[in-house]
C-alpha cells in the first residue's frame, strides 16, 4: 500500500506510452478519419449537384420533346397539304393533257376527213366524168343528164 | 477461496502486491522486502500495466499502420470509434491547439480502461495460477506468492498517472502564461489585493495540488473498493454465486466510467491550465 519505486517505473511507462501514441497511433488514425469525413462530405455535395443537374436535364429534355412533337406535327401538316396540292395539280394536268390529246385527235380526224373528202370528191369527179363519158357514149343527150351529174357532185 | 486461509488472511493475501527489492544478499521478493523502504518494486503492477499497455498500443498501432480512408475494416471501425469519441471530447473541451492533449487522452482512456477491466477477472484465478507457478516452479510457499492483477488498485500507478498529468498542468501553465503569469495566477486570485497574497497563494496551491491528488485517489479508491468487494463476496462460500454476477454487471458501468472520468478531468485540467482567466 505504500508509495515506492514502482511509481517511477509507472511514470516512465506512462510517458513512453503517451509518446508512442502521439507519434505512431494518433496521427494516422485521425488522418484517415478526417479524410473519410471530407470524402463523404464531398460525395454528398456531388450527389446533390448531380441530382440538380439531372432535374435540369429532365426539364430540358421534356421541353425539347414537346418542341420536337410540335415540329413533327407541323411537318406532317405541311406534307399533307403539299400532297393534296400535288394531287390536285396532277389531276388538273392530266385533265388538261387529255383535253389537249382529244382536241388534237379531233383536229387530226377532221383534217383526215377533209383530205379524204377532197380526194373522194376528186375521184368522184373523175368517176363521174368517166361515167358521164360512158353514158355520153351511149346516150348523146348529155345535156339531159348533166343536171343528174351535178346533183351527184353536189351531194358528195 | 483456499480453505487453509482465515478470511482476513485471504483478503490480505489478495490485496498484497508482489514486490521485489535488492538487499545485501542480492534480489529479494515479497516478505523479505518488508523493510526495503522506497526502493521496492511492485512487479505485478509493473508487469500487468506495461503488458496491457503494450498490448493496447500494439493493437492500435497495427490498425493505425493499415488505416485507410476508404471503407474501413471492422477492427478499424472499432478503433476509429474510440479515437473519434476521445477526439470529440478533446475538441469540445480543449480550445487551444495541441498535438499532445488528444493522444494523451486516448492513451489514458484505453490504458486505464484495460487495466480496470482486469477487475472482472475472477479474483482467485490469477493469484492461484501465480501460487501454483511459485510452488512448483520455484519451490515457494503459495501463501507467500502475491499477485494483485488490477494495476489501478495500486496507488503507485494512479499517482504516476496523476503526477504525469500534474507535470503537464505546470508545463502548460508556464508555456501559455509565462512564469510571471503563472505566479500571478497563484497569488492574485481570488482576492486582487497585495495584502492577500499569502492567503491567495495558500488557496491556489491547494487548488492546484488537489487536482492530481483527487485524480489519483479517485481512481485508486474506486478500483480498490470494488476489488475489495469482489474479494469479500468470494469469502461467502456458496452465496458468492448470485452476488458476483450483479457486482460484475455493475462494473461494466463503473470501470469504463472511471477511465472516462480520468481522461475527461485530464482534458479539463489541461484546458484550464492553458487558458487565461
Amino acid at each position: 500500500m505504500n508509495i515506492n519505486a514502482t511509481l517511477i517505473g509507472q511514470l516512465i511507462a506512462f510517458a513512453v506510452f503517451v509518446g508512442f501514441c502521439m507519434k505512431f497511433v494518433w496521427p494516422p488514425l485521425l488522418e484517415a478519419i478526417e479524410k473519410r469525413q471530407k470524402d463523404i462530405a464531398d460525395g454528398l455535395a456531388k450527389s446533390e449537384r448531380g441530382q440538380k443537374e439531372l432535374e435540369l436535364a429532365q426539364e430540358k429534355a421534356t421541353e425539347q420533346l414537346k418542341e420536337a412533337k410540335a415540329q413533327a406535327a407541323e411537318i406532317i401538316e405541311q406534307a399533307k397539304k403539299r400532297a393534296s396540292q400535288i394531287v390536285d395539280e396532277e389531276t388538273q394536268r392530266g385533265h388538261d393533257e387529255r383535253e389537249k390529246i382529244i382536241a388534237q385527235g379531233h383536229s387530226e380526224i377532221d383534217a383526215e376527213r377533209n383530205r379524204v373528202k377532197e380526194e373522194l370528191r376528186k375521184q368522184v369527179a373523175v368517176l363521174a366524168v368517166a361515167g358521164a363519158e360512158k353514158i355520153l357514149a351511149r346516150e348523146i343527150d348529155a345535156a339531159a343528164q348533166s343536171d343528174i351529174v351535178e346533183k351527184l357532185v353536189a351531194e358528195l | 477461496m483456499a480453505s487453509e486461509y482465515t478470511t482476513s488472511e485471504y483478503i490480505k493475501h489478495h490485496l498484497t502486491n508482489a514486490s521485489m527489492c535488492s538487499t545485501d544478499n542480492g534480489i529479494a521478493f515479497n516478505k523479505a522486502c518488508a523493510d526495503a523502504g522506497f526502493w521496492t518494486w511492485h512487479i505485478d503492477t509493473l508487469a500487468w500495466s506495461i503488458g496491457l499497455g503494450l498490448l493496447v498500443m500494439w493493437f492500435f498501432r497495427s490498425v493505425a499502420k493499415k488505416a485507410n480512408s476508404g471503407i474501413p475494416t471492422k477492427t478499424q471501425a472499432f478503433v476509429e470509434l474510440v479515437v473519434d469519441f476521445v477526439n470529440d471530447n478533446v475538441v469540445s473541451t480543449y480550445h487551444g491547439r495541441s498535438k499532445l492533449i488528444a493522444p494523451l487522452a486516448l492513451t489514458i482512456f484505453v490504458w486505464v480502461l484495460v487495466m480496470n477491466l482486469m477487475d472482472l477477472v475472477p479474483v482467485d484465478v490469477l493469484p492461484s495460477i501465480a501460487g501454483l507457478i511459485g510452488q512448483h516452479g520455484f519451490g515457494m510457499d503459495p501463501h507467500d506468492v502475491y499477485m494483485k492483477a488490477v494495476p489501478t488498485t495500486d496507488l503507485n500507478l494512479t499517482f504516476a498517472l496523476a503526477i504525469g498529468v500534474f507535470g503537464l498542468i505546470i508545463y502548460y501553465s508556464i508555456k501559455m502564461k509565462g512564469i510571471g503569469g503563472f505566479m500571478k495566477e497563484l497569488t492574485m486570485q481570488p482576492f486582487g489585493h497585495p495584502l492577500f497574497i499569502p492567503v491567495n497563494f495558500i488557496l491556489e496551491t491547494v487548488t492546484l495540488l488537489a487536482r492530481p491528488l483527487s485524480l489519483a485517489l479517485r481512481l485508486f479508491g474506486n478500483l480498490y473498493a470494488s476489488e475489495l468487494i469482489f474479494i469479500l463476496i468470494a469469502t461467502l462460500g456458496i452465496w458468492q454465486l448470485p452476488l458476483h454476477f450483479p457486482w460484475a454487471v455493475f462494473h461494466i458501468l463503473v470501470l469504463p466510467l472511471q477511465a472516462f472520468i480520468f481522461m475527461m478531468l485530464t482534458i479539463v485540467y489541461l484546458s484550464l491550465a492553458s487558458e487565461d482567466h
